[in-house]
């Protein structure tokens, strides 16, 4: 049992910080960045790239790195702290970790190569906003037909990775050239970029082998993403309460500092337990994939994400209320943080979806057991 | 970063379940696990029979009985006990008086009061608070006059817990009144058969008897009572309270209390939507609790304890309390049948759900109100 980093964990957090803190440090740079398409940072992608931070996933010999869910955590909530609009969660642990897990060894070295370099960029293309997307078998040739959205920044993706329905029943998965399918993108509320796919009778070729049902692995990938998204999120809520504890320290009304005021003073230390909280279950969740136990996996992600939202929504709501008029402003970085937050806590399944879960299952177990 | 125990500590705790589960008495248990109220008897064979077996008192020092446990068998230690329903040792005892002596007291205090501390020979109670010194515990004004040898002692404590059952109380007193609030404390242990000294008992919301009131009238205390420096009082409160802290987030009784609940409430349970969404949140919010009391156990060294854990007392104090209020709205109007006897039929589990519901509001006043552990969260980590 041990919640610490060893030296080389520390040492990845502090390049990560000191590259992703550093680009991010001056909040007018999120603005601009955010202001033109892509939507993020292409250099700071290159560099990002050329750390290893976009491989380190992935198996050496797809051309990744082959580190494990902490490093990733790592780079999740370092990406958090800033708000960074990098589509790492989409673009790395979604998009590429489906194609890792069920591509073939030419998909993967396909797909994993180009976007551990910085030269490819997958989108996970999985919501639906209606009907869902289906698969259709001529021949060798297979086609999909339907629409897609939100798609996280898919108007920037080198490749598709697009989940659909098999025709024998099923979820399978398949690759498809962004320019065989119509690609609208749009800004997101936060700064970042999604868009609607609409694909009709389009090409693509299955992911892995043929009509296969990718259930499994796609759960797994996605419960894989729900503890990278609360590594994220909680990157974002410590910084949205020191950012605070920061402004109730420096900001003077009524001729004092706003820490003289209790009433603000306790709802920080409010957010402190939040915060705190959060970080057990997220150091904790991440351990558990580790474990590579699926259901292990599954019961942690929807206990992290739940635990993600509440605290999120909590730490998020009351840094502006306690900001004051300041944490409404674009220009300030507070409201990047909030937004990011209720990102993340919708992405793949917000607090109350979780719940519904958890409270279907309590019959399963007497004691919830962390240590197993 | 490891999930898992270390091999060595899972054998330790197979021993610790092993021992909880055979070596104190199960009818004991099961009122505990059962929420009854345990007998002064049943506190004091449970902690005699955890001292036969040193473990009673493993955070003192190895020579009174310590283990020299890391923080994390300590945790360990108090998890298994807790699942096992063993009513911890008494906290007067173990956790507030005894290292209190063993830290601060002459080597003829340790002698005399460590060995029937650690095996409740002597039933110690807590002589803080008073009427108009609650949160601000400095403003005490019960005082210790020097006449002799002895001091003499006037004044009222208050809330003082199973007092009823105490032979000695450990206080604070006021014995230089010229000093500044801090500075003229001392702590003095008495004898509670000693003339003058009352005590009255404080009938609770729920109808129980838990707490008193200590009255002192010229009570006459021997000189050598008196623990650590004169006047030096409030640095070694400080250190009873910080200790106090640490043991009273009991988790596990509360998932203890929750799993028992959903065996009870079954039915009810089986299709009410809302009711399992309360159990699943309060499920998380444990786990998440009891995930901060590993996280700070692994890290705090040297005694030292991890800025987290301020947290253990404010959450674990709150979701106490909601689970003993979620067991109340299970029982519905069957809650109502508080005073019926056996013979009622409503269930009970349902019976004894209100007075639970309302003796657990002390949980976030005791210890340090969860008002004062803000401030501690406020203040010393936050730096506000």
């Amino acid at each position: 049992m041990d919640f610490s980093y060893d030296d080389e964990q520390v040492a990845l957090r502090d390049a990560v910080r000191g590259l992703v803190g550093k680009t991010y440090a001056d909040h007018d740079h999120r603005r601009s960045v955010t202001a033109e398409d892509p939507g993020y940072d292409e250099q700071l992608w290159a560099r990002m790239a050329e750390m290893g931070l976009l491989g380190l996933p992935f198996a050496e010999a797809d051309g990744g790195v082959g580190a494990g869910p902490v490093e990733i955590g790592i780079v999740c909530q370092e990406l958090g702290r800033v708000a960074a609009p990098e589509p790492y969660l989409a673009a790395v642990v979604l998009a590429g970790g489906l194609v890792a897990a069920c591509g073939t060894d030419q998909q993967r070295a396909d797909v994993i190569g180009p976007l551990a370099e910085g030269e490819g960029l997958p989108a996970f293309v999985h919501d639906e906003p209606g009907p869902p997307v289906t698969a259709s078998q001529d021949g060798e040739a297979w086609r999909l037909t339907g629409t897609k959205e939100p798609v996280i920044h898919g108007g920037s993706a080198s490749v598709l990775v697009v989940t659909a329905a098999l025709p024998e029943g099923g979820t399978g998965a398949f690759l498809v050239d962004p320019d065989d399918a119509a690609v609208t993108g749009y800004p997101v509320y936060d700064g970042s970029r999604a868009a609607r796919v609409d694909l009709d009778g389009t090409p693509a070729t299955p992911l892995g082998e043929p009509g296969r049902d990718l259930s499994a692995s796609i759960a797994t990938v996605l419960d894989l993403g729900r503890v990278m998204a609360a590594n994220q999120a909680l990157g974002a809520m410590r910084t949205a309460l020191s950012a605070t504890t920061d402004y109730l320290k420096s900001r003077k009304q009524f001729g004092v500092t706003l820490n003289t005021f209790q009433d603000l003073t306790f709802r920080a230390a409010d957010m402190y337990v939040s915060v705190e909280l959060t970080q057990s279950m997220v150091d904790w969740a991440t351990m558990v994939v580790t474990t590579g136990d699926a259901s292990a996996l599954a019961d942690a992600a929807t206990r992290v994400g739940l635990q993600a939202s509440r605290g999120g929504r909590h730490v998020g709501q009351e840094a502006i209320q306690l900001h004051g008029g300041i944490a409404m402003t674009a220009e300030y970085s507070v409201g990047s943080l909030v937004a990011q937050l209720t990102l993340l806590d919708h992405l793949l399944g917000d607090g109350g979806v979780h719940l519904r879960h958890l409270a279907d299952r309590i019959d399963d177990h007497a004691l919830v057991e962390p240590l197993g | 970063m490891r999930l898992q125990l270390s091999e060595d500590d899972q054998a330790f705790r197979e021993e610790m379940r092993t021992f909880f589960t055979s070596e104190v008495p199960e009818e004991i248990r099961q009122k505990v696990i059962e929420g009854e109220e345990l007998s002064k008897d049943d506190i004091v064979t449970a902690m005699r029979a955890l001292n036969d077996a040193d473990l009673a008192v493993p955070h003192w020092p190895e020579e009174w009985g310590g283990r020299a446990w890391s923080e994390l068998r300590r945790h360990i230690w108090y998890d298994e006990m807790q699942r096992a329903g063993v009513p911890p040792p008494l906290a007067f005892n173990a956790s507030m008086i005894g290292p209190v002596i063993a830290h601060f007291g002459s080597e003829e205090q340790k002698q005399r009061f460590l060995p029937p501390t650690a095996s409740v020979d002597i039933w110690w109670a807590q002589g803080f608070s008073e009427p108009d010194a609650g949160s601000d515990l400095a403003s005490l004004r019960t005082t210790a006059v020097r006449d002799g040898d002895d001091w003499v002692v006037n004044g009222q404590k208050t809330w003082t817990t199973l007092g009823q059952h105490a032979d000695w109380i450990f206080t604070l007193v006021r014995t230089d009144p010229e000093a500044k609030k801090q500075r003229g404390i001392s702590m003095l242990l008495i004898d509670m058969s000693l003339p003058g000294v009352e005590v009255r008992p404080i009938e609770l919301i729920d109808g129980g008897h838990e707490v008193n009131e200590v009255w002192f009238s010229d009570v006459r205390v021997p000189g050598d009572l008196l623990v650590g420096e004169e006047n030096a009082g409030w640095s070694i409160a400080k250190f009873l309270l910080g200790n106090e802290r640490v043991g009273v987030a009991p988790v596990t009784a509360t998932k203890r209390s929750l799993a028992r609940l959903k065996e009870l409430a079954a039915d009810r349970l089986a299709d009410d939507p809302l009711s399992r969404a309360r159990v699943a949140e309060l499920e998380n919010e444990l786990l998440a609790l009891e995930l901060t009391a590993l996280r700070v156990a692994a890290h705090s060294t040297d005694g030292e304890p991890h800025p987290a854990s301020s947290v253990l007392k404010l959450k674990g104090s709150e979701l106490q309390q909601a689970v003993s209020e979620l067991a109340v709205d299970l029982a519905g109007s069957g809650s109502l049948a508080s005073g019926a006897g056996d013979d009622s039929g409503v269930p009970t589990w349902q019976r004894r759900t209100t007075p639970r519901y309302l003796n657990y509001r002390k949980a976030s006043i005791y210890g340090g109100s969860n008002e004062i552990q803000r401030q501690i969260v406020a203040g010393r980590i936050l730096g506000l």
